[in-house]
């Protein structure tokens, strides 16, 4: 143990501390910006760019302030983390930094949730003593999903570490040098023409508004306000655990029926749940898989639901788009209904439908933009909002989501078990999977239904489950990062997975790009996980197979799993794409 | 906002010779750590190429395996890369300090005005690239001009026109 002192408080911590580190277990939090440390062991990702000079303090003997994220802890240090040098250095590099940043917090879509904005109120700036040129970048909005604009880059480098170290997709880098410098992609292309995932992992963890998502708010009110159109709504799993969060509910609230109620105040003409199509989606992946496995078709497969992960996959290892199951995603699976069996069924004509879908998820965005996702020249899906966008609509309605009466979502594809709703989290896909694979190969019931050998939050996973005589070899990987592990054993035949789960973001869409900002603390994340789970056990039915809904529309309009029909709406292929 | 200059897409030519390609492959393939040698691999490929396309930076990702963003990070970093096609002569007006205070700017003008183009442009017949460098270590003959790897030292405003005729004169010599 290292013993130092801090602000004169004696205190011992393992060596390799950070003298920011030290401070915290004191309770003093030295303030941050371009630190980011996720404490997620699994990923073990730490920004250390140590740019922003924000968490300058002072060590007696050395003549030159240190920053505390990264001057590690020696013994006999005397650290003093206010002293008027430490502080008027902090306030000191922010205004700096704000000397080159536009002013309009108002206006900002990062307003109250920015932290540079935090950190200059917290260390009472009150006017900007330099004027200088300011940097003038164009924003770049092409991808419809990510929207990036480097004149509100503090360039702290995290989203460089999330989109290299952590997803590995190398999209993003600094590029020029001192006052040009931005961050961008290669060759200053759009990043609509890259390998972008849009997994939105950059932005979630963008202390500013340089990364944020494309705003489709104006576009669902005037649907839900166009007397013509039928305006349908689904929200995903992971919605109704992390919502809350936006109106000041712990983190880990389950506001299932809040949701609905709230969906229906907005005006939507139907409510509801993307978990149908979860259902169904294991009704159609678990029937290729079987049919895989009885036909001597290619094993591992892979789950297709995560649309970073489908994009990855296409530019990433474009010889290997075999693997995949080819179903479509629940949020596009549920679109392709609503504009056939739905419209049908109501006497609807599919071009007066509007489908617009609630993710976690920025990916989500660009998924529902793919052309080959249509069906009679109709996009399966017309907008996607994320959770924050979803938040910030009811804020527009003055609607008071916490005290809301709980509600439920509207019949025929509204219906959802259990098994739909761990979708939400990473391992909850193949789980939900294997528990209709094992009712339909052996015959009998599976009495134990949470496969707690598939749990937890380990990047990469494996568990096994057996099936009658067979046993079902299972890997999982949630981190592009850790997907691009597991393929690359998947290459060079060292894997003997029969079915893989890839999710592309830390924890599954509980974590995923589009949910309210945890500000770094990954104990949200865990929380959410744990009412997923907790969501499922709510659930009389916990097994996709058993949803009557699922079942009336394989009998009334689909016909038999894996089927023609179910091939036409409910599947799709792949594309090999350049990576760059 | 319209794009500021450091967007500007970076040039790309799709008829880059295969032969050039297969030089720098030959190179890459020498190599034992080839990650880290990622600035070798540029030097070699613009003394190849003559400068850094698109087609060239992403050849040198995908052989080394690394980001394309990164390998443009690494160009427009450094002011010896360029990612423009380069004249025939290269002309480097030094704005050293030394050579400021004799004039350079005066002299780098007269370029401009000649050549009808700014730093860190072509002539249209790709005969001659203007640049403005620093220092480049022989402040006794300030001001200095570079054409290539020939000095030009103590220029005078009225000495341009006759520095760019030599190479305009040789050029024409070599077309007949």
């Amino acid at each position: 143990m290292i013993k130092l002192t801090i602000n004169d408080t004696p205190i011992a911590v393992p060596k390799g501390t950070t003298i920011l580190e030290a401070a915290r277990t004191l309770g003093i939090h030295i303030p941050t910006l371009c630190h980011m440390d996720l404490h997620m062991d699994q990923f073990g990702v730490v920004n250390q760019a140590s740019s922003c000079r924000v968490c300058t303090v002072e060590v007696q003997g050395r003549p030159a302030l240190v920053t505390a994220c990264s001057e590690k802890v020696t013994d006999g240090m005397h650290v003093s983390t206010h002293t008027p040098r430490a502080i008027t250095a902090r306030r000191m590099s922010v205004e700096l930094l704000l000397s080159n940043h536009p002013k309009d917090c108002l206006m900002c879509p990062k307003n109250l949730e920015c932290d540079l904005q935090k950190l200059a109120a917290d260390l009472g700036v009150r006017d900007i003593k330099w004027a200088g040129e300011r940097i003038d970048f164009e924003k770049d909005e092409s991808s419809g999903a990510i929207v990036k604009d480097p004149n509100k880059c503090v360039m702290c480098r995290r989203c460089e570490t999330m989109c290299n170290e952590v997803q590995t997709c190398g999209i993003l880098s600094a590029v020029n040098r001192g006052f040009n410098t931005f961050v961008g992609p290669a060759f200053n292309l759009d990043m609509k023409e890259t390998s972008c995932t849009y997994c939105g992992q950059c932005v979630a963890v963008c202390p500013t508004a340089a990364l944020t998502e494309n705003n489709d708010i104006h576009k669902v009110w005037r649907e839900i306000n166009n007397p013509n159109k039928h305006v349908i709504v689904q929200v995903a799993p992971a919605i109704r655990v992390a919502v809350g969060e936006l109106f000041d509910m712990p983190a880990g609230s389950i506001s299932t029926g809040k949701l609905a109620t709230s969906l229906r105040r907005l005006g939507f003409d139907a409510v509801y749940d993307t978990d149908f199509a979860a259902d169904l989606t294991i009704l159609e992946e678990a029937s290729e898989l079987v049919h895989r496995i009885q036909h001597g078709g290619v094993l591992p497969i892979l789950t297709s639901c995560c649309p970073a992960w489908v994009q990855f996959f296409e530019h990433q290892y474009p010889d290997m788009l075999d693997i995949p199951s080819t179903c479509k995603s629940p949020q596009i699976m549920f679109g392709a209904l609503a504009k056939t069996y739905y419209a049908e069924k109501k006497g609807i004509d599919p071009k007066d439908i509007v489908v617009v879908s609630v993710m976690p998820c920025i990916a989500k965005k660009a998924e529902a933009k793919r052309t080959e996702l249509s069906h009679h020249e109709l996009q399966n899906v017309d907008y996607v909002l994320t959770t924050r966008e979803y938040g910030l609509m009811l804020k527009e309605a003055c609607i008071d989501f916490a005290n809301l009466p709980e509600g439920d979502f509207d019949h025929m594809l509204g219906e959802s078990t259990g098994a739909s709703v761990i979708f939400g989290t990473t391992g909850g896909v193949i789980e939900a999977a294997a528990r209709t694979a094992y009712e339909w190969l052996t015959g009998e019931t599976l009495e134990q239904v949470e496969l707690t050998q598939l749990r937890g939050l380990d990047g990469i996973r494996s568990g096994k489950v057996q099936i009658g005589d067979l046993e079902l070899n299972i890997g999982i990987a949630h981190g592009l990062g850790n997907a691009r592990k597991l393929l690359d054993s998947i290459k060079a035949g060292e894997c003997n997975f029969q079915a893989i789960e890839i999710m592309a973001c830390p924890g599954g869409c509980i974590g995923g790009g589009g949910q309210p900002y945890h500000h770094g603390d990954m104990e949200i994340i865990r929380k959410r996980q744990i009412a997923i789970y907790q969501e499922d056990r709510n659930k009389t039915k916990r097994k996709s197979h058993e949803n009557q809904e699922v079942l009336d529309l394989y009998e009334k309009y689909l016909g038999k799993p894996y089927g023609e029909k179910a091939h036409e709406l409910l599947h799709t292929h792949y594309v090999a794409k350049e990576k760059i | 906002m319209a794009k500021a200059l450091a967007q500007i897409p970076t040039v790309s030519v799709k008829d880059l010779p295969k032969e050039l390609f297969d030089q720098l492959d030959g190179y890459i393939q020498t190599l034992e750590d080839k990650k880290g040698s990622l600035i070798h691999v540029l030097h070699r490929a613009q003394h190849l190429f003559g400068y850094l396309p698109k087609e060239v930076m992403l050849f040198v990702a995908r052989r080394l395996d690394i980001p394309a963003a990164n390998v443009f990070g690494v160009v427009s970093f450094y002011s010896f890369f360029t990612t423009n096609p380069v004249g025939e002569h290269v002309v480097s007006v030094c704005m050293g300090t030394a050579c400021f205070v004799r004039g350079a700017d005066k002299i780098l003008h007269e370029f401009k005005a000649k050549l009808g183009i700014s730093t860190g442009e072509t002539t249209p017949d790709m005969l001659f690239t203007l640049k403005d460098v620093r220092c480049v270590g022989a402040c006794g003959l300030a001001p200095i001009v570079l054409v290539g790897d020939k000095v030009y030292g103590r220029v005078k405003l009225d000495e341009v026109d006759g520095i760019i005729n030599a190479y305009v004169v040789k050029n024409f010599g070599k077309e007949q």
